[in-house]
């Protein structure tokens, strides 16, 4: 694992900023990140979010534990909201730490790719129209993910 | 006689028509699978939440685990459609 971990798993959004400077506030050399946002997509109002309590914080920790495998990471941190969201509202947010930008950004990558595709999350979609859906899994982000195989 | 939990999520719990459930645990060497054929015939709710076998995935004591894993000694089932989270 990194020395310096954090998992949160939460309803609350969360401040990109605040979160980069306590990233940067590590000795270090590179600090990479990724928010993903609730993205406007036609007819969208909101997003709903469901996930596995007792499994989800867990499982992201063990993805993070790949990560440190792999590249000299010295800090990570991974917020994953739940619960309803607006279009333009912060969903997730992976930072990574390490020596060189190399590490963190390809960890950075690795992280957001694999929570797609393994943490117990799902999204439905509320339509301006009334009418809501389940999002299905796109194949595309299981080829993504397989890539770091 | 041993007591599974069974958690549901998304689509799948809104068409059995509750987060869980707890049911006597199968015998042993049966699957995920068989477990689910039982529930399935026992009402139509059960059934219409597990037809498309291809679009349900599994943890086992929370676990990603296929669809073909015994549950052997696990207290704790979930059944859930593809996850779609980051």
């Amino acid at each position: 694992m990194p020395a310096v971990l954090s998992v949160r798993v939460s309803t609350e959004d969360f401040d990109p900023g605040a979160e980069l400077a306590a990233l940067e506030a590590l000795p270090s050399g590179a600090v990479a990140s990724f928010t993903g946002l609730v993205r406007n997509d036609g007819g969208l109002e909101a997003l709903h979010l469901d996930h596995y309590p007792g499994m989800t914080q867990r499982q992201i920790e063990e993805i993070v534990a790949q990560a440190a495998a792999r590249w000299p990471l010295l800090g990570v941190t991974v917020i994953h909201r739940h619960g309803t969201m607006k279009v333009g509202d912060r969903i997730v947010f992976v930072g990574t730490v390490s020596s060189h930008r190399v590490a963190a950004l390809e960890a950075c990558a690795f992280l957001i790719d694999w929570l797609k595709v393994s943490a117990p999350f799902w999204k439905q979609e509320l339509r301006r129209d009334g009418s809501r859906g389940w999002v299905e899994a796109q194949g595309a982000d299981d080829a993504r993910a397989e890539k770091w195989r | 006689m041993a007591s599974l939990r069974i958690l549901y999520f998304a689509w799948v719990r809104e068409r059995i028509g509750q987060d869980e459930e707890v049911v006597e645990r199968p015998a042993a060497g049966a699957t995920i699978a068989s477990l689910l054929d039982t529930l399935g015939a026992a009402d139509e709710a059960h059934a219409a939440a597990f037809a498309e076998r291809s679009r349900l995935r599994a943890a086992l004591d929370q676990r990603f685990v296929p669809l073909d894993t015994e549950i052997g000694e696990a207290s704790e089932l979930a059944i859930f459609p593809p996850v779609t989270g980051g």
